[in-house]
């Protein structure tokens, strides 16, 4: 039962969340070269350590947020919007 | 009144003697006393056999007076309300409880199945993966008779009719473990300002107290326990939850406890609901204490199982809070010091403790020395107790002395018929390791201690080896402070440690130690544990098993075994001997079982490290865990604004159930008529809708509003079919796939205004489309700026359909503007805005069913006045409401694909919407083209090789199954004549009626490269009904392929 700090929520229980995968990998171009896509839409690593994968705040703001996960332990070190230059972000996550 | 029971003494204990409680074991009546488990009170009537064991079918007695017994398990309450495997130790008499023993057959005394026992050698460690495997599907016929002889108890197969409830609780610290060091954290805790919660498995706080005879100044100490209970119960800033088991450490802090509440059987009678049976806490702490204690072992030594062997604290439990006496002589069997406080409080309840035989060859402290002599018990040191006599319960025990070398000659006898063992105290750790913490082999404990905390956690009291009552006590007030002040440093500065709450109580009874008197029962001292792999070198009686787990009946030498069988690794071997896998999880097995795997291993304790402690620590109803989350509230029910309609329109043809669920909806299947099933209900109604007008409610069409500068753009991209852009006023179809250019979500398009469009979705998919729609608005393509909205709960959807329905629509418009001449004007794919009712309301000239037809979608809340203003100027046209089947069997005849077709396999292309993707010349000019989702996907070369399965239409001679696979017609035959050839499906059936408007049998299918097959024939089988029909195959659309009707 993790608790992933929502930078628009503030603290949530995870059960809040959807996971959504991987949050490094970038679209490519739409014109980019089959490995590029083939690698986009089917190959995941496995890393050991800290993640960074995307959440969705279903039962909550329903925004995107990047998760910084340690796939070895669960444990949450940090979170952020996904376009961190966004007008609106909230403030819910940080210490006022 | 009743006499004493024969085992039960006249004074002492913590039993209200006022009040004799009568309950029934294995169909006789017994009374006990408020405040008895089940166990004192069997104990106190000299009842010594309590169960069998799980494979050999020993007789069983108790072994423990806690939550960690192994052996007295307990099936309590008749019927529904059965409950089996409970913990006789743990289970509080009731008036009126009914408790049977398990495992048996046909009685306790004489267990048939006890003969499993002169099999022994074939059911050693592993042999469920050996003995019982010849001859080749042999097992089943062995599992048959193995699953009937072994197994715990029998669960009830009628439903749970017990209630259970669920609560979510946030502490500053939770301290599990309400003993003397749980009780000094709590209040330390609580003075230093914390919100404190303190879980406590037992009815009463005290922990080991309760059991022991301890006097501050003349004055019993528990008398000082209840005093600290109530300053407790009194303090705001204290919860205490009795009856209470933190099972389960889960990850930032989270802790699981079951609550039982009333220990009463329940009664089926009375009015309303019954009170909740027990409540499942998940509690969130920022800090938690550990004050679990630890636990007595019992000393591997052949005989060790049989009833009368009991750990020495256990008897002393009984003595001291139950005022039983556990039998009439009792040798006492220890490795340290413990035991002798537990030798001379039995002895002082009136057993004859005959002898204390202590493994050491200085035996205890002097103190101990002189008070054995005083109460003329013999001590035995330097000796061990190498065999037990008795076959269903202690007659004597066999000691000898304590040496590397094998004995020869006779041991000597001592008639007894209980042995009260002491192999020294293990910390109960199991939440420790379960919270990610790492544990410590204690050489001078021979036990694991905690090490390293995995969350923010202290520990205090026993569970850190610490045995003296004054450190222990010491230790849960300094726990409990540390705990509080990392607690309130994170929430520093919010509002809740300040001004409003209660001022702090004082705790002055917890917050200090009574001075403790000198004499019985103080001091007590651990010697240093003897050697554990001494005590079996010389076993007295070949045959009899030195048992390490007495639940899951494995024995020392199981662990041989397993070694020699190359089971190297703790894990392995775990699950070749299933030693520790138990309902009581390995309790009082685990600790003794990694010495003894060491020296079988040859390497020292700490090296062979342990299993994995997973929750839940203690067994948990399932009722308990699904909580309030069973029958009509497993899930949410969703309903229709026209849902009242529906219910009374289904409530006056007396057919209630053909409300179906679909999803969480519960949607009308048809609206049968008196007479009429529900099947020829749904055929006349299929059939109305094709010769006049029908209405279908559709609210549960996913519905989603989407806004923004770029949402035109963003559709291109989401929906493959949307190459250029919509028209204000128009409506598109919308096919949305995967990256992998997989078909994921289909519905329709409205361009509301120039920023603004109304999408529908099927009525599952909404969910996963909401979620697909918003990552890529939010994180792929956020420059686009769009908002996207569920607004599928603000909408009734109903669709009007057939050829009289804009006779219909047009009757149904409010006159006060030119509504009727533009509803009149609407052309297909085009939608419009106007009042039906006074409702504002979106009209969508769409069509699933092929027929002229408008969606029609207003506001949730009006939903039902326009849908039976709908039907009422619909009566002179013959409207007719349908249902969901009616509304299938439609799709079908129009080859429309849903869920079933939407397999999440299926591709555009073998959907047969190639004409609909994109061309490589779309976009054009100097710009490069936007490719939709899915469009890297959809141009391998695989997409559209030949072998891939396509929708294609099926006639049938007869009915075809729904689910059925196609074959080859003449391979079939073939292989139904019995040749031997291999038989491969040519592909599956999705969708199939009963046309009524063809009047013939029909179907979508996905058949591999199908599109070729028009006109041949296979066979359609389906290995589940058993039916079997020739199909034909043809284009997937059986009515108006032109669409004329549609256009009308």
């Amino acid at each position: 039962m993790l608790l992933i700090p929502c930078p628009w929520c503030g603290e949530r229980s995870h059960i809040e969340f959807t996971y959504g995968g991987d949050a490094t990998k970038v679209r490519p171009p739409d014109d980019a070269p089959d490995e590029a896509w083939h690698e986009h839409v089917y190959l995941r690593p496995n890393p050991h350590g800290p993640h960074r994968e995307w959440w969705h705040h279903h039962a909550g703001c329903r925004r995107w947020i990047r998760v910084l996960r340690d796939t070895t332990n669960h444990a949450v070190l940090g979170a952020e919007p996904a376009n961190p230059d966004d007008s609106t972000n909230g403030t819910g996550g940080a210490d006022e | 009144m009743k006499p004493t029971p024969r085992f039960r003494n006249l004074a002492g204990g913590f039993i209200d003697r006022s009040e004799p409680i009568a309950f029934r074991f294995d169909g006789r009546t017994y009374v006990g006393y408020r405040g008895d488990t089940l166990a004192s009170a069997l104990l106190a009537h000299g009842v010594r056999i309590f169960a069998r064991s799980l494979k050999y079918h020993r007789p069983r007695g108790v072994l423990s007076a806690g939550a960690e017994e192994p052996n007295a398990l307990v099936t309590v309450g008749r019927g529904a309300h059965a409950e089996p495997n409970l913990r006789a130790t743990q289970v509080r008499i009731a008036s009126g409880l009914v408790a049977r023993s398990q495992n048996r057959w046909p009685s306790l005394a004489f267990d048939l199945g006890a003969v499993a026992g002169l099999f022994k050698p074939l059911l050693a460690a592993g042999f469920q993966y050996k003995t019982f495997m010849w001859p080749q599907g042999g097992w089943r016929f062995y599992e048959w008779f193995l699953r009937r002889a072994a197994g715990l108890g029998r669960s009830s197969a009628l439903p749970d009719p017990d209630r259970y409830d669920r609560t979510h609780r946030f502490c500053d610290v939770l301290v599990v473990g309400g003993g003397p060091s749980g009780l000094a954290a709590t209040a330390a805790a609580a003075r230093a300002g914390a919100q404190v919660i303190l879980v406590e498995e037992q009815p009463t706080l005290g922990g080991a107290l309760r059991g022991e005879r301890r006097f501050s100044e003349g004055r019993p100490l528990v008398e000082w326990v209840d005093e600290v209970a109530r300053e407790l119960d009194a303090d705001p800033r204290v919860t205490v939850l009795r009856n209470a088991t933190a099972f389960g450490y889960y990850d930032r802090n989270l802790m699981a406890v079951s609550e039982r509440l009333d220990d009463a059987p329940p009664t089926d009678s009375g009015e309303g609901a019954p009170p909740p049976r027990q409540r499942l806490h998940h509690i969130r702490a920022r800090e938690i204490v550990l004050a679990t204690g630890a636990q007595e072992r019992p000393i591997v030594f052949p005989g060790n199982d049989r009833p009368g062997v009991m750990l020495a604290s256990a008897a002393r439990v009984y003595a001291n809070q139950y005022a039983v006496r556990i039998a009439e002589r009792a040798v006492v069997f220890a490795n340290n010091d413990s035991a002798y406080s537990a030798a001379v409080d039995v002895a002082r309840a009136g057993v004859e403790v005959v002898a204390v035989v202590d493994s050491r060859p200085d035996g205890p402290i002097p103190a101990w020395r002189e008070m054995l002599e005083e109460l003329g018990i013999e001590l035995v040191p330097g000796c061990i107790v190498t065999g037990v006599r008795g076959r269903r319960r202690v007659r004597g025990a066999l000691v000898r002395k304590l040496s590397g070398e094998p004995q020869r000659g006779r041991a000597r006898f001592i008639a007894c018929d209980a042995i009260l063992m002491s192999g020294g105290w293990s910390p109960a750790v199991q939440l420790v390791a379960q919270s990610q913490g790492r544990l410590w082999w204690e050489e001078s404990l021979g036990a694991l201690v905690p090490r390293e905390a995995g969350q923010p956690q202290h520990w205090a009291g026993a569970i850190t080896g610490e045995m003296e009552l004054p450190e222990v006590w010491a230790s849960g007030v300094s726990a409990g402070e540390a705990a509080a002040r990392a607690a309130l440093e994170t929430t520093s500065g919010t509002e809740e440690n300040n001004g409003d709450a209660p001022a702090a109580t004082s705790h002055a009874a917890a917050l200090e130690l009574p001075p403790l008197d000198p004499g019985l029962g103080n001091p007590e001292t651990l010697g240093p544990p003897a050697l554990y792999r001494q005590l079996w070198s010389a076993p007295e009686q070949p045959g009899a098993g030195a048992f390490v787990d007495f639940q899951n009946d494995v024995t020392a030498a199981d662990i041989e075994l397993a070694v020699r069988e190359s089971h190297a690794s703790v894990e392995h071997f775990k699950r070749y001997t299933t030693l520790g896998m138990g309902t009581d999880q390995g309790r009082t097995a685990n600790v003794n079982a990694l010495p003894l795997l060491a020296r079988e291993l040859g390497v020292r304790t700490p090296e062979v490290g342990h299993t994995r402690w997973r929750p839940p620590v203690a067994p948990v109803t399932l009722g308990l865990l699904a909580a309030e989350r069973a029958g009509p509230h497993l899930a949410p029910t969703r309903e229709s604004p026209m849902q009242a309609w529906h219910l009374t329109a289904l409530a006056a043809c007396k057919r209630g159930d053909v409300l179906r669920p679909v999803g969480l909806w519960h949607r009308p299947f048809s609206y049968p008529r008196p007479g009429e099933s529900a099947l020829e209900a749904a055929n006349r109604e299929a059939r109305h809708v094709r010769n006049a007008a029908g209405l279908v409610d559709v609210s549960t069409l996913g519905k989603i509003e989407l806004r923004g500068e770029g949402a035109g753009a963003f559709l291109e991209r989401i929906y493959v079919n949307h190459s250029h852009p919509l028209a204000v006023g128009r409506v598109r179809y919308g096919l949305m796939l995967r990256d992998d250019g997989h078909v994921f979500d289909d519905g329709v398009v409205a361009r509301l205004d120039d920023d603004r469009y109304y999408l529908t979705t099927t009525t599952h998919g909404v969910d996963e489309v909401m979620r697909h729609l918003e990552f890529h608005a939010e994180t792929v393509w956020p420059e686009l700026g769009v908002a996207v909205i569920d607004v599928t709960d603000q909408w009734a959807g109903m669709a009007l359909s057939g050829p009289r329905s804009r006779d219909i629509l047009l009757a149904a418009l409010d006159p006060d503007d030119d509504a009727r001449e533009r509803a009149e004007a609407l052309g297909f794919m085009h939608w419009m805005e106007a009042n039906i009712a006074q409702v504002p309301a979106r009209i969508l000239r769409v069509t699933f069913s092929g027929e002229l037809g408008y969606e029609v979608h207003v506001p949730a809340d009006w939903g039902l006045r326009v849908w039976e203003w709908l039907l009422a100027r619909g009566g002179e046209f013959g409207i007719e409401p349908y249902g969901t089947e009616a509304m299938g069997i439609l799709r079908i005849e129009k080859g429309r694909i849903a869920g079933a077709e939407i397999d999440g396999r299926t591709t555009p292309i073998d959907l047969g919407f190639e004409a609909m993707l994109p061309r490589a010349a779309d976009g054009g000019g100097g710009e490069p083209p936007r490719r939709p989702i899915g469009h890297w996907g959809l141009s391998r070369p695989m997409m559209r090789e030949s072998g891939r399965k396509q929708l294609v239409g099926l006639r049938g001679e007869r009915p075809i199954p729904a689910g059925a696979q196609l074959l080859d017609i003449e391979r079939a035959a073939r292989y139904g004549d019995g040749q031997k050839i291999a038989i491969t499906s040519l592909g599956h059936v999705t969708s199939a009626a009963w046309s009524p408007n063809l009047e013939a049998d029909i179907a979508l299918a996905l058949v591999r490269d199908g599109r070729g097959r028009m006109g041949e024939t296979l066979v359609a089988t389906s290995p589940v009904t058993g039916e079997e029909t020739r199909v034909t195959v043809c284009e997937p659309v059986f009515l108006d392929r032109e669409n004329a009707r549609a256009r009308a």
